[in-house]
């Protein structure tokens, strides 16, 4: 009986000193606290955890990330409509930007926001901007292969010849994005057909980097990916490379088609200031040329910046002419799932 | 009530999508080849890994708990210890080991020795209790050792048998980590691929109602197997052992085989994170982030297990203390829960939340309540094993000397199920720290946790920078594994005859 007047003092202190460590955990967890930018980040976290701080720095603003996949977050936005917690969106490619667009939920972009990027990767609405870019090569295990085996289109991967021999990863955006231009360049029958013969001859892995060992470790002669995971390997150590080249199909081939990466701001975001500052800090040189000398060594849009020379330049890559807000996701989605790929 | 509304809101939600899909679009995304794939994949997987885990469990148990093998409490421990690490950090460790382990081959071998224990625990308890009696009446009668083994022993572990083969069934129907590593599809991953093409596309939706069928049907068939049996005994039995097999020439080349399932069961998750841990190129520690994920998943885990136990109490007194159909269908309600993979309690929840409660979308209470639907079923079973063994003649003498019911049941029963109650919540928090799926799509902004940062470094094959992050989850699951061996064999010894 002595101790029960203690413990009814001591609970409540007990309960309190609980919540308050609970509620300083939780705001140093990132699971309370308001930031003053959120970004909906579809690009590889890895490039968006490098540049961020150095824009958190210049700007005094705490930004915080919520990465996923292109078409998963762009349905997202437009399924949280209004109550979007995003104030920014980006993407890996546009076919997602499309889609947000398409539903009206961007807001325009300032003029400084576009103005450093040629205008060929903004939509002339203005309501989001390319920001890097990214070639779509084959790759080819230079064991089995050589340059002159390889196809001179990426249609000619559907032949029979093919059978069992190329990967690719057709739940990867990238991969979506190439069949969105292959349906914007050949027509839904022609992409209908292709994808049919992709389905018969693949070898289906999860991502491009399994792609890239798959082709390296000569478990298939080649594989359909993006350029700068090759690249980037080549500049690491090379372990996933030594063993493979890249083919650029490049004469307007569909195989050469040129996915831009996007940025938009949200109609419902309550912190447009903040979110044109970072599009703005974003296509402006200093970002640009920061992106250029990361890890990513993917294309950047500013033509102020200059990318590692190792990687094939910009104006030799000869893309097919796609309109960048053309690019039809949901419908391509619709048009692998027949085709047995989702 | 709402406890068991909150547990049914996923099924809820599949079954209306389905009606409102309606039958034509719904035939039209089911008939296709894709899904006969995927049911194929699904099923083969099951079944092959459920007849495995069968053979090498019951195996397993017999070799060490009824031969005269070297070294048997050692090789138990070791047996057992595949539990402690998470089917998706054993995928890890051999697809970043040798490349050649996926499809259906690396998927058999990985799954299986991840869940062989789910037999063998519950196999070796069965072994245990047998009342060794029995047995000497079948050789006194002129059986043979096989003979007495295949016809009296077999039968009496039918129920520890199949409840863990249907375990390992329900496990892997929900399994989306490793199965995606080892890249052989099933309906979690593709379920999990099209909601990253689509969000919430009816493909998905399509797909999860299939999940929800089969796990469904090995929830119903584990009932009906179990129910229509008894196995009970009156009286305790010989309290001695079972004569230990004597091995003779055999004893080397089976303690060879027990040594090749630990070394590829423990030995190469083992090896691959000491590997990557010391030599990985992109290995690196991150303390902040490390520190963080782990605050993040504790404080997670801690709060989950405490709101899913507290939401435990209420079912299960009502179904101890108020005995009838209602409080029976409740109880029942949230044991649906265990036919629910954590990727379509995840798509339900999102899509709902959005739907209705936009308020609570991508925040840290809905994650929690996705820990509570999916992992009730553990607290409920474990609470109601307390609660059943705290009398009620002693709440009646707590009133007759005129003490109120609050204060009954907070100075009398609480004290008495606060055991089970710890637990329960022991277990739950240690499922919620290694939870996937359902906090991939449902974490709050900028939250991460030891599985989702494991998870985003070992699916880009940044191997060396998940290894720490698999280290710590491993750790996190070494004192459920104790836990589950301890209960395993008090509630054994503990059921008074």
């Amino acid at each position: 009986m002595t101790t029960r007047p203690r413990r009814s003092t001591l609970r409540p202190s007990a309960a309190l000193a609980a919540t308050v460590l609970t509620a300083s955990t939780l705001s140093g967890c990132g699971l309370l606290g308001s930031p003053d930018l959120v970004i909906y980040n579809a690009q590889h976290e890895e490039l968006l955890d490098e540049i961020v701080p150095l824009f958190e720095e210049e700007s005094g603003l705490d930004v915080e990330l919520r990465s996923g996949k292109d078409l998963e977050m762009a349905n997202q936005i437009v399924e949280e409509g209004e109550d979007s917690p995003a104030d920014v969106f980006l993407t890996e490619n546009s076919p997602a930007m499309s889609i947000v667009d398409n539903a009206g939920l961007f807001a325009e972009l300032p003029a400084d926001a576009t103005a450093p990027i040629p205008e060929q990767y903004v939509p002339a609405e203005h309501t989001w901007t390319g920001f890097l870019a990214r070639s779509t090569v084959a790759m080819y295990n230079t064991e089995s292969m050589t340059e002159a085996d390889m196809p001179a289109s990426l249609l000619d991967f559907a032949d029979p010849e093919w059978e069992g021999r190329v990967a690719f990863s057709p739940t990867g955006a990238d991969f979506q994005a190439i069949v969105s231009a292959v349906l914007e360049l050949e027509g839904e029958e022609a992409t209908r057909a292709w994808l049919e013969g992709l389905e018969a001859n693949g070898v289906i892995v999860q991502n491009n980097l399994v792609v890239m060992q798959s082709v390296d470790s000569g478990e298939v002669d080649a594989g359909i990916a993006y350029h700068y995971y090759w690249y980037r390997d080549r500049e690491e150590n090379g372990t996933d490379s030594d063993s493979s080249a890249l083919h650029f199909f490049g004469d307007q081939d569909p195989g050469a088609f040129l996915s831009i990466s996007g940025a938009g701001i949200l109609a419902s975001s309550e912190h447009q200031e903040a979110a044109e500052e970072f599009v703005t800090w974003l296509t402006g040189t200093d970002a640009q040329q920061a992106m250029a000398e990361s890890y990513a060594l993917e294309y950047p849009l500013n033509p102020d910046a200059t990318l590692n020379p190792a990687v094939k330049p910009f104006d030799e890559l000869e893309p097919p002419e796609v309109d960048v807000s053309s690019l039809n996701g949901p419908q391509v989605t619709d048009l692998m799932t027949e085709a047995g790929l989702l | 009530m709402a406890v068991a509304l909150l547990a049914l809101v996923p099924l809820a939600y599949v079954a209306s999508y389905v009606v409102i899909i309606g039958p034509v679009d719904l035939w039209h995304l089911l008939a296709r080849p894709r899904i006969a794939a995927l049911l194929r994949n699904t099923v083969t997987l099951a079944a092959a890994c459920m007849a495995a885990t069968a053979v090498l469990g019951v195996a397993l148990a017999v070799l060490v708990e009824r031969t005269d093998l070297p070294g048997r409490r050692l090789w138990h421990g070791l047996l057992v210890a595949p539990l402690a690490v998470p089917a998706f950090v054993n995928g890890y460790a051999w697809v970043s080991l040798d490349r050649s382990v996926h499809g259906f081959a690396g998927a058999f071998v990985v799954v299986t020795l991840s869940y062989y224990p789910l037999v063998y625990l519950p196999v070796v308890a069965m072994l245990r209790r047998l009342d060794p009696a029995l047995e000497e009446s079948a050789w006194s009668l002129g059986h043979s050792r096989a003979r007495t083994f295949r016809t009296v022993v077999l039968p009496q572990l039918r129920p520890a048998l199949l409840g863990g083969a249907l375990l390992v069934g329900l496990h892997l129907l929900a399994e989306f980590g490793a199965l995606s590593l080892l890249r052989f599809p099933t309906f979690t991953t593709a379920i999990y691929d099209q909601y990253g093409s689509t969000f919430n596309g009816s493909a998905a939706t399509a797909m999860a109602a299939v999940l929800v069928m089969l796990c469904l049907f090995l929830l119903l068939a584990e009932l009906r197997l179990r129910g229509d049996r008894r196995y009970a005994r009156v009286g305790r039995g010989a309290a001695r052992g079972a004569v230990p097999v004597v091995l003779g020439p055999w004893r080397w080349p089976l303690v060879a085989t027990v040594t090749a399932v630990v070394v590829l069961a423990v030995g190469v998750p083992a090896y691959a994170l000491v590997r990557w841990l010391a030599v990985g190129t992109s290995t690196e520690f991150p303390l902040a982030e490390l520190g963080e994920a782990l605050a993040t998943t504790i404080v997670l885990a801690v709060t989950g297990a405490v709101v899913t136990t507290v939401a435990a109490v209420p079912v299960v007194w009502l179904a101890v203390r108020y005995r009838g159909p209602a409080s029976t269908a409740i109880e029942r309600s949230t044991y649906v829960a265990n036919a629910l993979p954590g990727i379509v309690v995840g798509l339900a929840l999102v899509v709902t939340t959005l739907r209705l409660v936009p308020v609570v979308y991508q925040t840290a209470a809905l994650l929690v309540a996705a820990y509570a639907i999916l992992f009730l079923p553990r607290a409920v079973v474990t609470v109601r094993a307390g609660l059943e063994q705290a009398p009620t003649v002693l709440d009646d003498v707590a009133h007759s000397l005129g003490v109120g019911p609050l204060a009954t049941a907070r100075r009398v029963t609480l004290p008495l199920i606060a055991p089970s109650l710890g637990a329960g919540a022991a277990l739950v928090f240690l499922a919620i720290s290694t939870e996937l799926t359902a906090t991939l799509m449902l974490s709050p902004i900028g939250t991460s946790t030891l599985a989702t940062e494991f998870w985003s470094a070992s699916s880009e094959l940044r191997y060396g920078a998940a290894a720490p992050y698999a280290l710590l989850l491993v750790l996190v699951s070494v004192p459920a594994t104790v836990l589950l061996m301890r209960q395993e064999s008090l509630s054994r010894e503990g059921v008074p005859a």
